[in-house]
């Protein structure tokens, strides 16, 4: 790891300050993504400015739902009450991530932002328009292009980038209407979880619309329109510890077998939590049974462009889509 | 039921393996064993080298006090600086659980984690887990008594992740102490045994 200067902030705005100092200055939460990516060499920041220590890890009742510290850890946001209660999606997804080591540490913030797990992003030996999108004869090129690309996007992607988004916990946040609460050096302004993650296009380099001088302060969850039921499905390689290859996030309210209100955000699929809010519009009203459940599937992965190694991932999807709405019918 | 005392690794008992140990190795070129004794470890005095950090720890209820580079993660200081190299390094990134320890009473992996980020934080290493010289943790007895070892280089990890899947409730079930156990990844001969050991210490009703 090449060596960098680390500076403490203790507030939100000593935060940006320092930020703003230096184009190569990258913040620290828990920094369990980012020191394993700087130990590859895929960053080498000049500074760290350590924002662990801020005051904005409470999760809080609002107006309008509940509210979110950037530096909540993953495992205290899984187990609050207030989460657990009205979002147990949410405490569901947090739980299916990562291992109790890393959970501890992971902050939302940075569970947010981190980075995909592409193979060949990490393989700093092959090419890879996400990690150096410009070399000095053009575009680096995408390793997993025309490489062994079972983890990679069916959706979205782009003849630039095919890499997934590799968070449960953005999944559910979709699925859920999240908002993030952003900081910046001229005042705030709250984007849509769903408009936060960006499809690759050719700028693959660019995994969200956050901007560089720009601090995550908070995730607003608003409260669903309609009491429903709620499941999160992962689906992995061994039965824990692993990265989703699919998984769905559902919430669902039937009455008198009809579907009132619905939301479907599907994991490990493409570049960000995947979300077509035209489907569950036309699943509303209509029977909670079996056939509109893969009806809705089938138009969810209407889209899909298999790669030569993940052609499976569009069936299992749909399945998993299924077993998802099933489960919380 | 095993002798703990023949197991402590500690004071004589670890000196007499070690010398029996280089001596057995005859003519390699080892380096000179370091006894440091587990009180603070001290720099010569005056400002810390360009780019180095005077840092203090609080690791096994003992501060102490050295220059780090930021880039030095908790488990280099621990094992390279501080002669605790019962936390192990296997993968480095944060996949294996070999590194964990507790901080602040949670576990941690101790590889993705920078030492200047951990002043005035509370550390548990597995050298710490036993409440006094002469007894070992509940847990490190269960762990002879099931025979959860193998070839030991998971051991500690495992240790430090079931002390705290118990004392968190999440050991109630096997199902559950392997989902609890998850981050660390041996699942070597050994594991029946670190899984039934922990089940025991849990149902042993003892606080951990
Ligand atoms: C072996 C392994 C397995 C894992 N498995 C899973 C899994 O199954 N599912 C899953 O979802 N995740 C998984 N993770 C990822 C883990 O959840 C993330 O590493 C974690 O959430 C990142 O949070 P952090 O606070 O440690 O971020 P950091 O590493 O501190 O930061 C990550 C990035 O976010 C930026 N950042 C952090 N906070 C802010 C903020 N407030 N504002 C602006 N930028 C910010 C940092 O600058 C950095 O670029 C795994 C990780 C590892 C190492
Ligand atoms: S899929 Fe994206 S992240 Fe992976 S190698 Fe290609 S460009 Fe890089
Ligand atoms: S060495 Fe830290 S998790 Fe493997
Ligand atoms: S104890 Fe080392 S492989 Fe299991």
């Amino acid at each position: 790891m090449k060596n960098f200067d680390l500076v403490q902030a203790d507030q939100p705005a000593d935060a940006l300050k320092l930020k703003s100092a230096a184009s190569t200055t990258r913040f620290i939460a828990g920094g369990t993504n980012l020191v394993d990516l700087m130990k590859y060499g895929i960053e080498s920041p000049d500074t760290l400015v350590d924002i662990s220590r801020l005051p904005l890890d409470t999760v809080a009742k609002t107006a309008t739902g509940v509210r979110i510290g950037a530096l909540a850890r993953n495992s205290d946001v899984a187990v609050n009450k207030l989460i657990t209660d009205q979002f147990p999606l949410l405490a569901q997804a947090l739980l299916a991530g990562a291992s109790p080591q890393l959970r501890n540490m992971a902050t939302m913030g940075g569970n947010l932002m981190q980075r995909t797990r592409c193979y060949y992003f990490y393989d700093t030996s092959t090419p890879c328009n996400k990690r150096n999108p410009q070399s000095s004869e053009g575009p680096s090129g995408c390793g997993a292009i025309g490489g062994f690309n079972r983890i990679h996007a069916i959706l979205g992607a782009s003849s630039s980038c095919i890499a997934t988004n590799p968070s449960d916990m953005n999944v559910a946040l979709s699925a859920l209407d999240a908002i993030v609460q952003i900081q910046g050096p001229n005042g705030n302004r709250s984007v849509p979880l769903i408009d936060f993650h960006r499809l690759p296009g050719n700028t693959p380099q660019r995994d969200n619309v956050l901007e560089t001088n720009e601090l995550i302060v908070g995730i607003d969850l608003p409260t669903p329109r309609m009491a429903g039921k709620s499941h999160y499905q992962k689906v992995r390689d061994r039965a824990s510890y692993a990265f989703a290859l699919v998984s769905v996030a559902t919430r669902m309210a039937v009455e008198n077998g009809t579907i009132r209100d619905i939301q479907i955000a599907l994991g490990g699929v493409a570049h960000k939590p995947w979300r077509m809010p035209a489907v569950e519009k036309q699943a509303v009203g209509q029977p909670a049974t079996e056939a509109t459940f893969r009806e809705v599937a089938r138009q969810l992965l209407a889209e899909a462009k298999p790669q030569k190694d993940n052609a499976f991932k569009i069936k299992l999807a749909e399945n998993t889509i299924v077993r998802s709405l099933q489960t919380v019918l | 039921m095993t002798n703990q005392k023949t197991y402590l690794i500690d004071g004589a008992g670890r000196r007499w393996f070690l010398k029996q140990s280089s001596a057995l190795a005859g003519l390699f070129a080892l380096p000179p064993l370091r006894f440091s004794t587990a009180a603070a470890v001290d720099q010569p005095t005056g400002l810390p080298p360009a780019g180095k950090r005077s840092l203090t720890l609080k690791i096994n209820r003992k501060t102490y006090k050295l220059d780090v580079e930021p880039r030095e993660t908790l488990l280099d200081v621990l094992r390279e600086r501080l002669d605790l190299t019962g936390s192990k390094k296997g993968c480095d990134h944060g996949q294996c659980g070999a590194c964990t320890v507790h901080i602040d009473g949670r576990t941690a992996n101790a590889c993705l984690l920078l030492a200047v980020m951990q002043q005035g934080r509370d550390i548990t290493t597995v050298e710490g887990l036993a409440p006094g010289k002469t007894e070992l943790h509940p847990l490190q007895t269960a762990f002879l008594e099931h025979d959860g070892f193998q070839c030991g280089f998971c051991t500690s990890g495992q240790l430090m992740s079931g002390v705290a899947a118990i004392r968190e409730g999440h050991a109630d079930s096997r199902a559950e102490i392997k989902e609890w156990m998850s981050g660390n990844i041996c699942r070597c001969g050994a594991y029946a045994g670190i899984v039934a050991a922990v089940e025991s210490v849990q149902k042993g009703g003892k606080r951990v």
